[in-house]
This record gives C-alpha cells, sequence and structure tokens, in this order.
C-alpha cells in the first residue's frame, strides 16, 4: 500500500498545533487538525500536544483513545460506516451488516488485507426516515440494501 | 422559472445531488433559463429527492425524482403532487420552528429575512436581558433535548448569575437513533439557530457561544461554519450585533464519535478538550460550566424556537400545546413506516395517531409491533399504548419519555429480546466509564440477558434487579435510562424472551 500522507515532521507537527493554540478548549480541533494531514495522530505527536498545551502526556492519550473518531493507525483507502442504531435495523441493518462483514472478511473497525476499505460501525447518522442507512469516506447513502453495498465495496476495491 | 432540489443530507442519501446536477445539464442542453435552488427538506423524507418547480404560479411538487426522471420533468410530462403545502402530510403540520425549513435557500440571508427572520432578534435588541428570559419563561418552551427542563428558568439561573465571562452552548449531539430535527434545520435553516443563540446571548449577557456538533453531520458542519461567517460579515454577529451596542460572536465545534457527550456536563468537558466524562451535578452548568463560567446549555431545538416567540410573542407560541407541554413539537417519524420525515404539530396528538395515519403504519405493510419513542434510552411502547397524547407528562406517565422526540416503528418481525440486548451493548460501547452501574451494568445486561435467550428462567430477575441498580445507580441518562428499552421490551413483549426457555423445555 503506498502511503498516501506525508512522513510527520515534528516541526510540521508543532506548526499545526500552534496554530489553534488560541482556542478555548484547543485539544479536540488540534488532534482533527493533525487526523486531517496525516490520516491518524501519529504517536510522536503526544509529546507535542502535552508540551503545547501544558498537560501529562497521559491526559493526551486518554482524550485520543476516549473518542471513536481518533485514529491511531491510518484507516483503509475508503471508510465505510454502516448505521447499527434502531431505526436502521428496523428496516434490516443487522444482516445488511453482516453480509458485508462476511464479504469482507473483516470483524468491525477491521481493514481489508489489500487495504482498500475500513468498515465502521455507526451509530446513527440521521437518516432514520429512509434506512438502512451508510456513509462511505463521508457521503451519505439511504436505502442501502445487500446488492447496493455490494457494489459499493467492489467499486471501492475490496 | 424556479426549480428547488433540497441539499438536505437525508435528500443526498437518496440521489438529490445526482438530480441537481442532471437538472443543471439538461436546461444547459435545451437552453433553458432556469433558477436552480438547493433548498432545505420539507421533511418529507419518504418522497425525497422532492423536487419543486416555480413557474410563476407556487410551488409545484415532483417526487421521489431520478436522473432518469429529468427530461420528462422539463417537458412538464412527470406526474405532478401538486401544490407542496398540500400534501396532507404537510398540511397538517403547524410548521413554527420549521417555518422556513424546505421553502428557503439555507444560506441565502434575504431568503432568511424575507420569511420572518431576524425579526426576533431586532425586538430582543430592543429589550433588556430580563424582559427577554420573561417572554421565554412566559412561552412555557422547555428543553427539547429531551429534559423538558423550563428553558426561561434555566436563563433566569445564568442572568442572575455573577461573572465576567458566560457562554451559550448549544448541544447538537443528536445522537439518538431515529432524531434529525437538529440535522434537518441545521442544514435547512441555520441562521434560525444562529438568531436564536444570539438571543440567548442578549438574555443572558454571554458574549460568546459555541454549537457542539456531532461529526455524523459532515453536511450540517459545512452549511453552519458557512453561515455563521456569512452572519459574521453582515453584523449579526460579532461586535455591536444589529447595531445594538450589545455583542456576540460563535464557533462551530466538531465532537468526535461519542454518544455520551450528548449529555450537557460530558459535552461541556469535550468542549474543553477532555475526555467526555459526565460530571455530578452541582454545581449546574448553569452556574459552573464552560470552563467554570455561568453557561447555558440548550439543545438545537430550543434555541431554533427562541426566535419564532420573540417574533410573534410568547403567547402566541404558548396557546399551541397540552397541559405543560407548551408550543409545538418537531415530531421525527422513523423505522419501519410508510411516510418518514418530520411533523411538527402542537403537543397533544396521540401516539397511535402519529404512528398509523400520519406515518400511514408500517412501510414492510406487516402489522406495528412496538414503537421506540425518545431514542436509544426511550421505552418501547406497544400498540395497548396507543392513546398516549404526546407530552412530557403523559409519557412519563405511560412508562416512556418523548426525549428528543423521535418515534422508531418495528414491524412484528423485531424480536424484542435482541432490541433489549442492544440497548444494552449500545451502553456498554458508549459508556463514559464514570460509574459502576452503567460501565459494569451493560456488559452484565448483555450477559443476562444471553442467559435468557439460553433459557435460563433465573436470569429474568436478575435481570430485573440490575435494571433497578442501574436506574438508581447511574450519574447521568445513559446508564440511567437503559432500563427503559430493555424493561418495556421484557414487560410488554414476555413472549419474545421466552421463546428460547419453551424450546428448552
Amino acid at each position: 500500500m503506498q502511503p498516501r500522507t506525508p512522513a510527520p515532521s515534528e516541526t510540521d507537527m508543532r506548526n499545526i498545533i500552534s496554530e489553534h493554540l488560541q482556542l478555548e478548549g484547543a485539544l479536540l480541533p488540534i488532534l482533527y487538525a493533525l487526523q486531517e494531514v496525516y490520516g491518524h495522530i501519529p504517536e510522536a505527536a503526544t509529546p507535542l500536544i502535552a508540551d503545547a498545551l501544558n498537560i501529562s502526556r497521559a491526559e493526551v492519550h486518554g482524550v485520543i483513545s476516549f473518542y471513536h473518531d481518533f485514529r491511531e493507525v491510518p484507516a483503509g483507502r475508503h471508510v465505510v460506516k454502516i448505521c447499527r442504531a434502531e431505526a436502521c435495523q428496523a428496516m434490516g441493518a443487522t444482516p445488511l451488516a453482516e453480509a458485508a462483514l462476511a464479504r469482507l472478511g473483516v470483524e468491525w473497525h477491521g481493514t481489508t488485507r489489500n487495504g482498500a476499505v475500513t468498515i465502521e460501525p455507526v451509530y446513527c447518522l440521521g437518516l432514520c426516515a429512509c434506512g438502512p442507512a451508510a456513509m462511505v469516506d463521508g457521503k451519505v447513502l439511504g436505502r442501502v440494501d445487500e446488492t447496493r453495498m455490494e457494489k459499493l465495496l467492489a467499486e471501492a476495491g475490496a | 422559472m424556479k426549480i428547488y432540489v433540497p441539499m438536505d443530507s437525508a435528500a443526498k442519501a437518496l440521489g438529490a445531488d445526482e438530480v441537481a446536477a442532471a437538472i443543471a445539464a439538461e436546461a444547459a442542453s435545451r437552453g433553458l433559463d432556469i433558477d436552480l435552488i438547493r433548498n432545505g427538506t420539507r421533511g418529507m423524507i419518504w418522497l425525497e429527492p422532492l423536487v419543486e418547480i416555480d413557474r410563476g404560479a407556487g410551488r409545484e411538487g415532483y417526487g421521489p425524482v431520478t436522473a432518469a426522471d429529468v427530461p420528462a420533468l422539463l417537458d412538464g410530462t412527470l406526474d405532478s403532487l401538486g401544490p407542496v403545502e398540500n400534501i396532507p402530510f404537510f398540511a397538517r403540520q403547524t410548521r413554527l420552528t420549521f417555518a422556513r425549513c424546505g421553502v428557503t435557500d439555507p444560506l441565502s440571508l434575504s431568503d432568511y429575512e424575507a420569511n420572518g427572520g431576524l425579526a426576533g432578534l431586532r425586538r430582543a435588541a430592543a429589550m433588556s436581558g430580563a424582559e427577554i428570559v420573561e417572554e421565554v419563561t412566559r412561552s412555557g418552551l422547555r428543553g427539547r433535548g429531551g429534559a423538558g427542563f423550563p428553558t426561561g428558568i434555566k436563563w433566569n439561573t445564568v442572568l442572575q448569575a455573577q461573572a465576567d465571562q458566560k457562554y451559550i452552548v448549544c448541544n447538537a449531539d443528536e445522537g439518538d437513533s431515529g432524531t434529525f430535527a437538529d440535522r434537518m434545520i441545521m442544514e435547512g435553516d441555520p441562521f434560525c439557530l444562529i438568531e436564536g443563540m444570539a438571543i440567548a446571548g442578549l438574555a443572558v449577557g454571554a458574549t460568546k457561544g459555541y454549537v457542539y456538533l456531532r461529526s455524523e453531520y459532515p453536511d450540517a458542519i459545512r452549511v453552519m461554519q458557512e453561515a455563521v461567517r456569512i452572519a459574521r460579515a453582515n453584523g449579526i454577529l460579532g461586535a455591536g450585533i444589529l447595531a445594538s451596542g450589545r455583542s456576540f460572536d460563535m464557533e462551530i465545534r466538531t465532537g468526535a464519535g461519542a454518544y455520551v457527550c450528548g449529555e450537557e456536563t460530558s459535552l461541556l468537558n469535550s468542549l474543553e478538550g477532555k475526555r467526555g466524562v459526565v460530571r455530578a451535578k452541582p454545581p449546574l452548568p448553569a452556574l459552573e460550566g464552560f470552563r467554570g463560567r455561568p453557561t447555558v446549555v440548550n439543545n438545537v431545538i430550543s434555541l431554533a424556537t427562541v426566535p419564532v416567540i420573540l417574533e410573534k410573542g410568547a403567547d402566541h407560541y404558548a396557546d399551541f400545546g397540552l397541559g405543560r407541554s407548551r408550543g409545538t413539537i418537531p415530531v421525527q417519524i422513523a423505522g419501519n413506516v410508510k411516510y418518514g420525515g418530520l411533523f411538527e404539530t402542537a403537543f397533544g396528538m396521540p401516539l397511535g395517531e402519529l404512528v398509523l395515519d400520519i406515518a400511514g403504519g408500517t412501510a414492510s405493510g406487516r402489522p406495528v409491533k412496538a414503537v421506540q419513542v425518545g431514542g436509544p434510552l426511550g421505552a418501547y411502547m406497544p400498540c395497548g399504548k396507543f392513546e398516549t397524547p404526546f407530552g412530557y407528562e403523559e409519557f412519563d406517565g405511560a412508562g416512556g419519555l418523548i426525549g428528543h422526540a423521535g418515534i422508531v416503528v418495528f414491524d412484528d418481525s423485531a424480536d424484542m429480546l435482541q432490541m433489549a440486548r442492544f440497548a444494552m451493548e449500545f451502553c456498554a460501547v458508549e459508556s463514559c466509564g464514570k460509574c459502576t452501574p452503567c460501565r459494569i451494568g451493560a456488559v452484565r445486561g448483555v450477559e443476562t440477558i444471553d442467559r435468557i435467550a439460553a433459557g435460563d428462567p433465573a436470569a429474568v430477575p436478575l435481570l430485573t434487579d440490575l435494571c433497578e441498580t442501574m436506574t438508581d445507580g447511574s450519574l447521568c441518562a445513559l446508564g440511567g435510562f437503559t432500563p427503559y428499552p430493555v424493561m418495556s421490551a421484557l414487560t410488554h413483549f414476555p413472549d419474545d424472551f421466552a421463546t428460547a426457555k419453551e424450546a428448552a423445555e
């Protein structure tokens, strides 16, 4: 798999961090900014953030690991999220998700061996009147059935 | 000729972008001069993409439209739904909060003003903080996030507090399944939320606001950020809003995928850059909230309802409703339904009328089995409770809650033991970990339900006891209310919990 993102340099990371230091509650915006550039939060960023915000490295790590959205390793080339919540379940989301996981041969949060697709559960996309809902790389999809999911996964290279 | 194609994410999820592109291409190839407007959604999701065409005599609806329908649409040969306002699902609503949603271009400030926008803020700018708080109190508005606490009383606490800095924090972490009202108004009428927050700022003396918006809503984030930029450029936010001499500005902050951050104290921790762990109350956020300062934390719909209250007056709003539930509620109809979408109505409509009449029953055509009201922490209501009028106290009396007013309908193929198990599993995944009944109880709950499924009758009283402990011993609604879906499933659908046992015997 080709690296899609630049290798993190300390200077670049410090620059990204310092752009957000004037914000009240800067940590989440900093983490999002780093993830935007590198596709995940590089391990080497933790001491730099801790230093900039005058908090402990444990606190930074605690925040990164608390939230589902922050990645400690990069995702696959495409991220497919399938809604598992009740409204989508009422329209058949559970068998849809089970079929997708079986097709990819991975568990939730897993990435296919060719690095094409990471599959994640999501608990509600606000598309509850047109479920089952899914999101592929930030694009929302409603009334997804198994045929359409198969097409999406194939297009994503899985 | 004006053509409206919604840019709401539910419409996009059903192909609205492709339809809009096809309309633009087809019109260009025909040399047609059209004005293509990307509006919000009217909320009739089963008709999306719902295209509206105004040929000079009002807006005709067409839907659901596919890209392949576009030539016929422009020929005028596609079947029309007639004037959109006459579609029964729409005609039967009382739209106060959502009056402009779907009507206007969400990012057009001139559209906003031409349709009643900013009238409330102009009025508020000429009033004292105490007068604004009094107006909101008299309207009877209660927190639409789920707790139903009177908004005016919360504001008064913040108004009375002495501090160098106060904040308005909008809770846009709409994580409950079956709810999408916050998303719909942020994507369809974002200035309304901005106006509501500015009025709140004037009322309590706060000069800074934040919208904590969940990351699962990328479209809403884009629209809100753009709307804030436009509002600031036009003197609605910033120093001396609307030349009032008082200031208010705001930022959009993105959540990071934790359901528990919809709980207000956990949200405040997250906004401060900490783990989204629940805080014990007291102190109330109204006195010690964001960064320890007095803070109004309100749901999107509560804040977005404030402009119409200021515009039309507290009495106009309070005249709608039932008992202590005043005004209107945007009911979000979801799951297995024929007509899904947002239905804003005065409090008081019975649940059964919403499910069977407004929503038209199930999409599958099978009988309704259960309706979960109020998100993943709400009770599963059986058809026997369909008489219950939609109101805070009324639902409480029926062993449920209205929460953020989402209703999720299930047909008779639903397995209520599995739904109860999912409620516990969800609580285990999303628990912040602060208190034991939630953190450990949810894990044990999944195991106990699996024992029931395997035919162990002794596990039923154990589950009941565990639910009591979670209800009594949890700090917030995540652990405290997970027993609602679990116990309502167990109580109202005992057959689903007995099948495995009987099979084993």
